[in-house]
Formats: structure tokens, C-alpha cells, sequence
């Protein structure tokens, strides 16, 4: 048995008295005639937050939840239910509710010999456990001297608000087929907002970044540039004009812009909205749908990414899989529900919240591969244009296509030139569309700085971003400016 | 499925008064514990909820999810040093646990003044009965028959309806209790139930999507299967052949669902903890005109049956009736203890946000007001959250109706509605008597007499 199975076992199995015969119980009650998947997930989950404002940590918090999360399949239904106890009664009893979706027929005992769990498993992040890397005095100092780096930037910093996150989550599932997988998985946090005065004019600024690292990973030459990003944007916010409105030429930097592949492409190729047909991708596997220079992947092996998995949240591998190549869609991003359902093999993409939510297909690490120019190249090809390289979110319609993300961070480009910072302007086009119309893809493909969250359904999931320069011919750009 | 339902209804049937007094006893437990801990004061909030809710798409169930949830916060002060702690686990282990890890955070905050629980002499001593719980004694097949009725409505509606993300039916019921260290101790029980649709129509090879909602503490008045049903499908059928539009500035409605969303960016900004970081475009406002002359905003936290109806805020504090905005002119903020000491001001009982927030509605209904508006935009959906509450710049994704003439041109999308905050509240020229009571903000249809629209 691997190691990471047997500290999950001792963390999860053995408080709560259960034995792997409590688990064969499990199934016998949750499987029979018509039920074609079942899995039990258990998941211990502690997390701490520390915040500083005006100058003090003031406040810190942590929690602990803990919980299995039972769910039997028949068909296109699903039956689940969840226990925040682990006590086997507690268990026994969401089985039952879990299997009532299956409605007629007995159950029976299945005779599961063993129970198997892949050791050979690359691991992409040490079992550690994030809150314990670094003392409570330390992470206080930590997020102090964050602070006073920001304020010595510039005078003009009025306020700085830091934050910092520590996540140690631990997970075990279970399947009906014998399957048996474990995960512990690390996930920390820094992120800097100040705001920068000047006469009547107050303007904000924000980073951060992290992984699936122990607090270790906020080494002072990491914070401070989170600092120095924080303070570089809200002062150059200072400075901006009203963004234009109306559809223009839009260059979109390396990095965290990348959202724009999450929201436009990355979500409407999620294999549930693709087997039921309500994405606005449906049924276009094999056909055109960027340019040439365009082949986007999702990619969950990367090691200590935000958005990375040993393996998913039903004992799947995560893996480096190719949504679009050269422009030709290749495959949608699958769980095992929908891929059963679709007749093929799940991609390691099913993903939940937590125990008590159920899981659905999910991107892990989204990017577009680098392309051949060079970025300032790129710059100078546009006579008239927005430069965006800052981004605060995005949403999308999966059905109608139409998506959007906010710029936080974006400059006029006249004449082959980067001018003037412009004010946050959301930025609206058509997701089938939008790769249709990039021109030119930069050679310096970056990823994001480990902050993305991603929200389906009421359910948050950490996921990363990442992308090349990229020139796109025709989007919409949200502002006042007419 | 039977066994099933037997919990169900069992676990219903539980009379709420014991849920209560069994929380309580936890609550004054964990206070004791802080206590012995050596902690000056704290403050703990516990809640329990269960429930279950039903998903039938194209005529089949396609899932049922049972809810059972509870959480326990610990807040602990040491002299001026404040820490917290959560936990699903309610053990007395856990609860030990828990309460010590807050204990433990206490020890590396800062001291910070302005710190500590609500004044003993604003915590609530009358507590009305809110009519907020009304247990539906319904089986997840009952559920699942509702949910079906309620999609077929939809999918039956018109020929270009051709998928659906399905309909549901929830019911959950859940128990809070607040306690602290002054001697305050409150519960409060209360039920949410709701019923909702979504469906897809195509037409000329593309799809849209719309849904419509109803939800209630009440079961009884919830809106019909048919109903819910039938103004699913008749939004989505309205959505089909939408376009972009030319980059114009024009009027602008938001109709009564998104127009909430207008007020919400203005609690945010006039809440104490946005103020005193000076996050906030609405600095050192009190007293000045925000909004056009008519507009007046008020919060009655006492409504029967409503969302967010309380008779205390999350810290204890006596809820009231009051008023916000008064002829447009900002009359007070939205402050909980902490913010109000740190602005030299007192509590508005806020704590956690406002409860049933409102403005106050016209005369005329969303016909109407489309003929006063004559040409422009009606925003039925909104995307992105484009909305920076430093300096109030606005800029969202939009989808809705070209007016022309008082009447539906035609649906729109790809666009973008853009402005700065502090503009468009005095831009506002007339309220709808459309009032949408689903959520914790009521309001009608808000006009806005200019807007940039971001298009083609």
C-alpha cells in the first residue's frame, strides 16, 4: 500500500472506527441491478487564513471540516448524499439515500476480493501539511513585512490589505470497481491589495500568487514583488483615462490573461454540457475553431501548480490533455460519469469542492502553447488598439457562447505604440468565435502566478491559466469612451 | 426509495424548539470552554440545516442530492487580541479543539482597540415571531413529479425549444443559534424552499438559454410548476436571434431581477468595512445627495416570511426599520460594532449585511416605463463583475431587448453597459412597481436616463 494511502487512512479510516470491511458493507448496500458506478470520497480538510489591515494581523482563522461524500449512478441519474460523521450508522444510512435514486431491485452483497491502489503514481507535491511549515509568530512577520514593502514603494500607498491562505486537504475514494486512491494535497496563498491616493483620486491595486507548496514558498524576493506589482498597478491606475468603447484590435499579455481561454473555450468544453448537448461546442469535435497558430491543452501534471492533481476526485491521473490543436478541436475534458455516457475514457477531470458537493468535469491548468513572434512585434502590428495584461475575473454563457472578462490593468495602443493606461473595462465577445480571429501568437508563453479560482454550479475549485502574447483581430471593449 | 422517505419525514417532523435547545446547550458549552481557557469574551454561532434537493432533466431524474450541514464559529477575545476558529465536527473533542485553535490565533493578532462583542445595551431583547418556518412535508418522489411537471410546461412551450438543463425542486430547513458572553442567546429556525427551470431554445443553428426561479420560506406560496415552467420557456424563446448592437449611448432599464444587483454595489460601498479601509467611492457621503431626487432606499429586517428577515444582526444586535437613502440624500451607512467604532459612530445593527434591503417602488409597471423610455436598452441578464468599488467604475456584460417605441425591438447580446457608479445613481428617473421579493434587495425595474452600450 503507498504511503500517501496509508497516512490518509490514519488521518480519515482509523478515528472514525472504520475498516475496509466497513467499506465492502458500504458497497454491498450501494451496488446492484442497474447501478453502474459508485464511489464513497472521504475528505479531512484543514485550513487557516491570517489577515493584516491598517497596518495589523488583526484577525486569523482555521478550520477544520471533515466529511464522506456517498454517490450511486444508474444511467444518466445520480443519487448522492453526504455525513459530515463518519461513524459507520452515519454512512450506512447516506448509502441507502444514495441508492434510492436506483429505485427498484435488491441488493446484494458484492464480493470485492481487493482493493487496489495505483503506488506507482507520480506524485506532483509533497504530502506535507501547509499550516505546520511555517510558526504562527513567522506568518504574522511574514504578512507585516509584505506591508512595509508596499508602503516604502511610494508614499502615495494609503492602504495595504494582505492576505494569506493555507489549505491541507487530504482525500480518499473509494470505488465500486475496487479501486482505491488517496491524495494529500497542499494549496497556499499570498495576496497584496493596497491603494494608492493622490489629491481627490483613490485607485487600487492587487496580486498575489502561491501552489501547492508549504509557506515556505514565500520567500522575501517572491513577496516583495508581489508588492511591488500591487504598488506598481494602483499607482499607474492614477494615471488612466477612460477605456474606449466598441470592438478593436485587442493584444492581450502572457499569463494570467489567459482567463480568456478558460471562459471563452475552456468551460463549453466540460463533457457535461457537451453530452447534453447545450454547449455552444456541441458536436463540433474535428472542425475549425481558432486559427492556425492556436492549440490550447489542459494540462493537470504540472507539478505544485494551483491547479494540478495527482489524480482527481475519482482516483483518476490527471492528465496533459489537448483541447485544441493547430485550430482543429480535439477533445472535450471528461469525469467518469460523462465520459461513460459518451462512450469514452475520462481525462482526469472530475473534480468537486468537497465531500458534500458532487463532481463534475473541471479544468485543472488551461494555456495555449507559445507561438513564433515576438511580443513587441505583436505591439507594433496595431495601429490602433487596447494592450490588457491585468485581468480581475471573467464569466460565461456555455449555451449562447458569449463571454466576458475584466481588465484590471490595460493601455491604448496608437501607432504601433504602447501609451496611456486606460480604466477597467470589461472585455465581451463569442467564445466559438473569438480564436477564429487571433493573428498573431507570442513566443512567450507564461503561467499565471498560482490565484485562479474557479466557480460552476456554486462550486470553487483552485485551477491555473496561462497563455503566449496574443493578438486578436475584433473584440469588444467595455468602456465609456465613445 | 421508501426506507428513504421515512427519514426524511421523520427527521422533519423533529420538533424545532429541540433542535434549538440542543444548539444552545453547545453554544453555552463552547463559551465555557473559551472561558476556561482564559478568554475575556467570545462569541460563537452555530447552525445546523438539512434538506434535499431534485434535478429532472428531458423527462428523466437525473439527480438527487441530500443536504446535511452544520458549522460551528468560535470567536475569542483577549483583552484587545482576537482570534477564530471553525468546525463541522461537533463533538466535545472537536469543540475543544476548536476552541483552543482560537485561543492559539489570539495569542499572534495584534492588539487592536476597536476589537470585542456588541454593546450589551443594543443586543435584542424582543424577539417577534417572523413566520420564517414552514416545513414541506413533501418525499423526493413527490419532488421529483414536481420538477417533471415543471420541465415538460417548458419543453412543450414552443417547437424551438429544443434541450434543457432541467428543473429542481429543493426544500432545506436549518437552525441557528448566536451566543456570546454579554448573556445573549438567540435561535432562530426557518425553512427555504424553492422550485426553478432552465431551458435551451435553437433557432437558425444557435442556442440560448433562460431560466426563472421561485423560492420561498413558505411552500404554499410558491409560484406553480406551470408557471415557473412556462416563464422559463418564454424567456429563452425571447432570447433567440439576439445580436450585437452599434456602440451608442442611450437609456438603459435594468429589469427588476438584475436591477438588485444596482443596489448591491451601493450597500457595498456605504458598509463600514469598505469605509473605514477607504475602499469605497462613496467616502464621507452622509447627508450628501447620492441619487436622483425621488430615490428613497430603506431596510425593514421585520417582514414576515421574507429572506432576510431577523429580529438580530450576526452579532446580536436589535434589528430596526430605517431609512438609507431619503430623497436621494445618503442618511445613513451600513455599520456593524467593529466599523462603527473604528468611524466614531454607533452600530446600524448590520452586522452581516442589510436585511430586505429596498427601494421604494413607482407607479408604473415595466410597460410603462418602456413607453417613458421610448429607445433604448431593457438588461434582462448581466455577466461579469466589472465593478470596482475604489473608484466606482462600472462595466458589465449585458444581454436584453432593443426597445423602439416603447416596444421589443429585438434581443441583444455581446455588449456592454459601462459608466461610473456615481453617475448612473443620479441618473436613476423612475423605480417599476415590478418589485421582485425573491431575494434579501427588492426592487422594481430601474431607468437609467444615459448609459455607454459597447457593441459592434
Amino acid at each position: 500500500m503507498s504511503q500517501i494511502l496509508e497516512l490518509a487512512q490514519t488521518k480519515i479510516l482509523e478515528p472514525a472506527g472504520l475498516a475496509q470491511a466497513d467499506l465492502d458493507k458500504l458497497f454491498s448496500q450501494l451496488v446492484g441491478p442497474g447501478v453502474d458506478y459508485a464511489d464513497i470520497y472521504f475528505q479531512y480538510s484543514r485550513q487557516e487564513g491570517w489577515s493584516l489591515e491598517e497596518g495589523k494581523v488583526k484577525s486569523g482563522s482555521h478550520s477544520i471540516e471533515q466529511g464522506v461524500g456517498i454517490r450511486a449512478i444508474s444511467g444518466e441519474k445520480t443519487g448522492f448524499a453526504y455525513s459530515d460523521e463518519l461513524q459507520f450508522p452515519a454512512l450506512s444510512q447516506a448509502a441507502n439515500a444514495a441508492r434510492a435514486i436506483t429505485a427498484q431491485g435488491e441488493s446484494k452483497s458484492v464480493a470485492i476480493t481487493t482493493r487496489s491502489s495505483d503506488d506507482k503514481l507520480p506524485r506532483l507535491y509533497a504530502t506535507i501539511d501547509p499550516l505546520s511549515t511555517l510558526a504562527d509568530e513567522d506568518k504574522v512577520r511574514l504578512l507585516e513585512r509584505v506591508e512595509q514593502e508596499a508602503r516604502r514603494l511610494d508614499p502615495r500607498v494609503s492602504e495595504v490589505m494582505v492576505n494569506l491562505a493555507a489549505v491541507h486537504d487530504v482525500v480518499m475514494v473509494a470505488r465500486h470497481d475496487g479501486k482505491l486512491a488517496a491524495d494529500i494535497r497542499p494549496l497556499v496563498r499570498l495576496n497584496v491589495s493596497v491603494i494608492a491616493s493622490e489629491g481627490d483620486r483613490r485607485e487600487q491595486g492587487s496580486f498575489g500568487g502561491g501552489g501547492r507548496y508549504g509557506l515556505d514558498y514565500f520567500s522575501d524576493d517572491l513577496v516583495n514583488e508581489y508588492a511591488r506589482e500591487a504598488v506598481r498597478q494602483a499607482l499607474l491606475n492614477l494615471e488612466a483615462v477612460d477605456a474606449p468603447a466598441g470592438s478593436m484590435t485587442v493584444v492581450l499579455g502572457p499569463g494570467w490573461p489567459g482567463i480568456l481561454l478558460h471562459e471563452a473555450i475552456g468551460h463549453g468544453l466540460e463533457g457535461d454540457f457537451n453530452r447534453k448537448g447545450t454547449s455552444a461546442f456541441s458536436g463540433r469535435i474535428g472542425e475549425k475553431v481558432a486559427t492556425e497558430q492556436c492549440t490550447v491543452v489542459d494540462d493537470g501534471t504540472i507539478p505544485n501548480r494551483r491547479g494540478s492533481l495527482s489524480v482527481d476526485d475519482e482516483g483518476t491521473p490527471t492528465e496533459y490533455t489537448v483541447l485544441i490543436e493547430n485550430g482543429i478541436l480535439k477533445e472535450y475534458m471528461q469525469d467518469t460519469h460523462n465520459a461513460r455516457l459518451m462512450g469514452t475514457k475520462p481525462t482526469g477531470n472530475g473534480r468537486r469542492e468537497s465531500f458534500a458537493h458532487l463532481p463534475m468535469p473541471r479544468m485543472t491548468n488551461t494555456y495555449m502553447l507559445p507561438g513564433e513572434y515576438d511580443p513587441q512585434e505583436i505591439i507594433k502590428s496595431v495601429d490602433k488598439g487596447v494592450y490588457a495584461v491585468n485581468f480581475s475575473g471573467g464569466q460565461v454563457d456555455i449555451t449562447s457562447g458569449k463571454f466576458v472578462f475584466s481588465a484590471s490593468e490595460a493601455y491604448l495602443i496608437e501607432n504601433g505604440a504602447v501609451t496611456k493606461p486606460v480604466r477597467g473595462a470589461m472585455l465581451i465577445g463569442n467564445g466559438p468565435d473569438v480564436l477564429t480571429r487571433v493573428s498573431m501568437v507570442g513566443n512567450d508563453m507564461q503561467l499565471d502566478t498560482g490565484v485562479g479560482t474557479c466557480g460552476k454550479e456554486g462550486q470553487l475549485v483552485p485551477v491555473g491559466v496561462g497563455q503566449p502574447t496574443m493578438r486578436i483581430d475584433g473584440l469588444t471593449v467595455g468602456g465609456v469612451q465613445v | 426509495m421508501s426506507n428513504h422517505d421515512i427519514t426524511q419525514k421523520s427527521e422533519t417532523d423533529t420538533h424545532p424548539e429541540k433542535g434549538e435547545a440542543a444548539l444552545k446547550e453547545l453554544a453555552e458549552h463552547v463559551l465555557d470552554t473559551a472561558k476556561r481557557l482564559g478568554a475575556d469574551s467570545g462569541e460563537t454561532a452555530i447552525s445546523r440545516s438539512q434538506g434535499f434537493s431534485t434535478t429532472v432533466r428531458m423527462g428523466e431524474v437525473e439527480t438527487v442530492e441530500h443536504n446535511r450541514d452544520k458549522s460551528l464559529v468560535v470567536t475569542v477575545y483577549f483583552g484587545k487580541r482576537t482570534g477564530a476558529a471553525s468546525t463541522s465536527d461537533f463533538t466535545l473533542a472537536a469543540v475543544e479543539d476548536t476552541v483552543r485553535a482560537a485561543c492559539t490565533i489570539a495569542k499572534y493578532t495584534a492588539v487592536d482597540e476597536y476589537s470585542g462583542l456588541a454593546d450589551p445595551d443594543r443586543l435584542a431583547t424582543t424577539i417577534r415571531d417572523l413566520d420564517l418556518d414552514h416545513p414541506w412535508d413533501i418525499t423526493v418522489q413527490q419532488a421529483m413529479e414536481i420538477a417533471q411537471q415543471c420541465e415538460d410546461v417548458a419543453l412543450r412551450f414552443d417547437s424551438r425549444i429544443s434541450n434543457s438543463e432541467g428543473a429542481t425542486v429543493s426544500t432545506h430547513r436549518g437552525t441557528e443559534v448566536y451566543a456570546n458572553t454579554h448573556g445573549f442567546v438567540g435561535a432562530t429556525s426557518g425553512t427555504r424552499h424553492s422550485l426553478s427551470c432552465s431551458v435551451i431554445g435553437e433557432h437558425e443553428g444557435s442556442m440560448q438559454r433562460d431560466y426563472w426561479y421561485s423560492t420561498n420560506r413558505d411552500y404554499r406560496e410558491l409560484e406553480s410548476a406551470e408557471a415557473v415552467g412556462q416563464t422559463a420557456a418564454q424567456r429563452t424563446v425571447q432570447r433567440l436571434g439576439a445580436r450585437k448592437i452599434k456602440t451608442t449611448q442611450c437609456p438603459v432599464m435594468f429589469e427588476a431581477p438584475v436591477a438588485a444587483s444596482l443596489l448591491a454595489h451601493f450597500t457595498r460601498a456605504i458598509n463600514g468595512s469598505a469605509l473605514y479601509k477607504k475602499a469605497s467611492f462613496l467616502l464621507d457621503q452622509l447627508g450628501n445627495p447620492i441619487f436622483s431626487d425621488d430615490v428613497y432606499i430603506g431596510e425593514k429586517p421585520h417582514l414576515p416570511k421574507a429572506v432576510g428577515s431577523a429580529n438580530y444582526d450576526s452579532e446580536g444586535v436589535a434589528t430596526e426599520d430605517r431609512d438609507i437613502v431619503n430623497g436621494g440624500v445618503l442618511s445613513s451607512y451600513v455599520l456593524d460594532s467593529y466599523s462603527a467604532r473604528k468611524l466614531g459612530m454607533e452600530t446600524t445593527g448590520n452586522a452581516g449585511g442589510t436585511r430586505n434591503l429596498y427601494i421604494k417602488p413607482g407607479q408604473h409597471d415595466l410597460t410603462a416605463l418602456l413607453k417613458e423610455m421610448d429607445t433604448g436598452l431593457l438588461v434582462i441578464e448581466l455577466i461579469g463583475s466589472g465593478v470596482n468599488n475604489v473608484t466606482g467604475d462600472y462595466s458589465r456584460g449585458a444581454v436584453g431587448y432593443w426597445i423602439q417605441n416603447g416596444e421589443i425591438k429585438h434581443p441583444v447580446e455581446e455588449v456592454t453597459v459601462a459608466g461610473n457608479l456615481k453617475d448612473m445613481f443620479k441618473r436613476i428617473v423612475a423605480v417599476g412597481s415590478d418589485v421582485d421579493t425573491r431575494g434579501n434587495i427588492r426592487s422594481g425595474s430601474i431607468l437609467l436616463e444615459q448609459v455607454t452600450i459597447a457593441g459592434e
